[in-house]
């Protein structure tokens, strides 16, 4: 894994853009910018990027920057890809940086397309879980039991098992990844840059506006969802899957941390805790975690 | 310069090797299918040697064409009716990011009922997106006025997308012959894309698209305005120049047959268009004052044109095929509004039909222009609208 002191000093995200205090997008725009180094041209659907890379006439990002329209990343980056093409370079990463909900619910149609195609690019989808952009409405990444402003008493589904509808357009590098190990992450990025053919790269970030948790705390629960096993880091280049060694250490549920550790520090799952302890929807979302598990093990080895 | 025959959708997709399009980016629907099939075909032949992406939908066709033009690639697609309308949230975003893409809708009717033939409606509902507006009435036409259109989108004066509606099966199925340019020739018109301006290159970053506070928000759509309005006078120079290195002129934004001394102006869009010079020579040879007034732009309207021609004549019989649902015809109403300020203003008479593809023959045409002559003569202009040949 990469050293601190061997990342690049050059900063491609810069001082005073608008991002929320705490703001974890901004650490995975930061370490994939500089794995990444400048040569790529970045497209942003509506989300939350969309919002704090820039306000007109400035820009928070040293890097081009392609805004388009919710549902149509991918379609755009296939665009530009091809237009390089046309160009003759070959060589120019096109990477799309999108939320969830542009990604598991508008933008699937666009994104199934483009990695149907083989399209040469790196769809990153940064996944607060949530529609925070617009307010903290409920997106098919929202967790189970979790609250939003169009689930006010928790929802009654889990989240979309995207990655398995990805890895069925069996793309040539596939990884999940976490802001709270950044190294881990900008080594994720690195590696996209060897394999050329449709990348997805899936990051999980903690939102404290919309998990309702205070500003400093991200990188705690960033690492918590990964000892309660609630987040998985893994890779799977080509065919072969690589289970995350900060995973590994909690596949066998014996060793996770409690999940509570993970729910409590968060708000929007604070009404499973008051007046007392839900047990039942406690154990219905530990259930769904090592259900996630079970399939992604399945499935992949 | 060779002649070949074709339909106006095989000439479309020569049009795109013509003009060195670099990326073309569509989505099958009838009747605009023949284009991407043979551009597919150009393509796997070596022909078109751009890139052409076989997208998923008329949306990501759009967008991937957005993608394309914002890294300064030229960039086209081709489309129909509900494809047209899928694409709308794009039609606006390529609009108000200024980029010079050029679409060929194939007019097809709206659904439901379904129904594959010409209707207006589809393009009509895009006429307040910012892009231009052609519709044509011939294959060499069409094939012509898309080299044109990107020489008139990229000016940067202008800097707004184009689309070129020619009429489902009617023109898109039907072959006829038309003037091939090979690129070699097109060139010394329309040299290869460079944009001057802002793209998408890691060399020079900037970001596009980003958040513009109400302070200057109307400041850019403004300048969206005046770049659509520049394309009437940077037409003109698009035009003259073509037809100086080619022999081409379609007539600018409205190509007049016989209005010189005319009483009143036959006014249509597309095929009908063409179809309505027979009907103005045999009323003419029964006697008629009558002239055929081919609205070849819809946006920008040509204010002045319709003004100089409303200044010499008593009335217009202006026919629609298509209509703003509660309030008529769209181009009937825009010709009304343009005359409104002026001193003269003549009779205007709104006509609608050929829906769904019904034929509108030279019988049917003539009924229109004689309906109106009785308005003119009797100084009485009855009904303001008519749905021409309406079961009861």
């Amino acid at each position: 894994m990469v050293a601190t002191r061997e990342m690049p000093l050059k900063e491609y995200v810069l001082k005073g853009n608008a991002a929320c205090a705490g703001c974890q997008d901004m650490v995975a725009l930061r370490h994939a910018h500089k794995a990444l180094e400048g040569d790529v041209i970045q497209v942003v659907p509506a989300c939350c990027t969309s919002v704090v890379q820039s306000l007109w006439p400035k820009s928070g990002l040293a890097i081009p920057v392609l805004n388009t329209a919710f549902m149509a990343a991918a379609a755009t980056a296939s665009g530009v890809k091809a237009a390089l093409k046309a160009k003759g370079n070959d060589t120019t990463m096109v990477m799309v940086w999108a939320g969830d909900g542009g990604t598991f619910d508008i933008g699937i149609q666009a994104l199934s397309g483009a990695l149907e195609r083989r399209t040469d690019f790196l769809y990153i989808c940064y996944n607060n879980q949530v529609y925070s952009n617009t307010g903290t409405q409920r997106s098919g990444a929202t967790p189970l039991h979790a609250q939003t402003t169009t689930t006010w008493h928790g929802k009654t589904e889990p989240e979309k098992m995207l990655d398995l509808i990805v890895s069925a357009h069996e793309p040539v590098y596939q990884f999940t990844a976490n802001t709270a190990y950044p190294r881990d992450l900008y080594d994720k990025f690195k590696k996209a840059l060897e394999y050329p053919g449709p990348k997805f790269g899936h990051i999980f970030l903690p939102c404290p506006q919309a998990w309702n948790y205070p500003v400093e705390k991200g990188v705690e629960i960033g690492k918590l969802a990964v000892e309660t096993g609630y987040w998985i880091q893994w890779e799977r280049i080509g065919e072969e899957f690589i289970l995350g060694r900060e995973s590994k250490r909690f596949q066998d549920p014996e060793k996770r941390k409690p999940i509570d550790e993970f729910l409590k520090m968060q708000g929007r799952f604070s009404h499973l805790f008051k007046p007392k302890r839900d047990d039942k929807k406690i154990k219905e979302f530990e259930n769904f975690i090592q259900h996630r598990w079970d399939v992604i093990m399945r499935a992949f080895t | 310069m060779k002649t070949e025959l074709m339909s106006a959708n095989y000439a479309a997709a020569r049009s795109v090797i013509s003009a060195r399009v670099e990326v073309v980016a569509a989505y099958p629907i009838t009747p605009a299918t023949t284009v991407p099939e043979q551009i597919a075909l150009l393509n796997e032949d070596g022909f078109y040697t751009g890139q052409f992406i076989r997208v998923e939908s008329e949306h990501s066709a759009i967008f991937a064409c957005i993608g394309a033009s914002s890294t300064g690639a030229r960039a086209f697609t081709a489309t129909s009716s509900n494809g047209l309308l899928l694409m709308d949230e794009g039609l606006h975003w390529a609009a108000a990011a200024r980029l010079p893409i050029v679409i060929n809708n194939i007019n097809r009717s709206v659904s439901p009922s379904w129904n594959i033939h010409v209707t207006h409606d589809d393009s009509y509902s895009k006429r307040d997106t910012g892009w231009i507006q052609f519709y044509v009435s011939s294959v060499d036409e069409l094939y012509h006025t898309i080299i044109q259109s990107f020489k008139l989108a990229e000016d940067e004066r202008v800097l707004m997308p184009v689309m070129i509606n020619s009429d489902g099966f009617v023109l898109s199925h039907t072959l006829s012959s038309f003037d091939y340019l090979e690129p070699e020739e097109v060139d010394k018109f329309l040299p290869p894309y460079s944009p001057p301006h802002w793209v998408m290159d890691p060399a020079n970053p900037v970001s596009h698209g980003n958040i513009v506070f109400p302070e200057y928000y109307q400041e850019f759509r403004y300048m969206m305005h005046e770049g659509t309005k520049n394309a009437l006078k940077v037409y003109e120079e698009v035009e003259k120049d073509y037809k100086h290195l080619f022999g081409k002129y379609f007539g600018g934004p409205i190509d007049c047959y016989k209005c010189d001394d005319a009483e009143v102006v036959f006014t249509s869009q597309g095929s009908i268009a063409a179809e309505a010079k027979d009907a103005i020579d045999e009323l003419r040879d029964e006697g008629y004052k009558v002239g055929n007034a081919r609205v070849r732009m819809i946006r920008p309207f040509p204010v002045d044109k319709i003004r100089e021609l409303g200044s010499r004549v008593k009335g217009f019989a202006s026919f629609d095929r298509g209509v703003s649902y509660g309030f008529g015809g769209p181009v009937a109403n825009d010709i009304r509004a343009s005359m409104y300020h002026t001193k003269h203003r003549p009779m205007i008479k709104s006509y609608i039909g050929g829906l769904g593809g019904r034929d509108m023959t030279v019988t049917d045409i003539k009924e229109v222009i004689l309906d109106t002559f009785k308005a003119v003569e009797s100084g009485e202009l009855g009904p303001e609208e008519t749905w021409h040949d309406l079961m009861e």
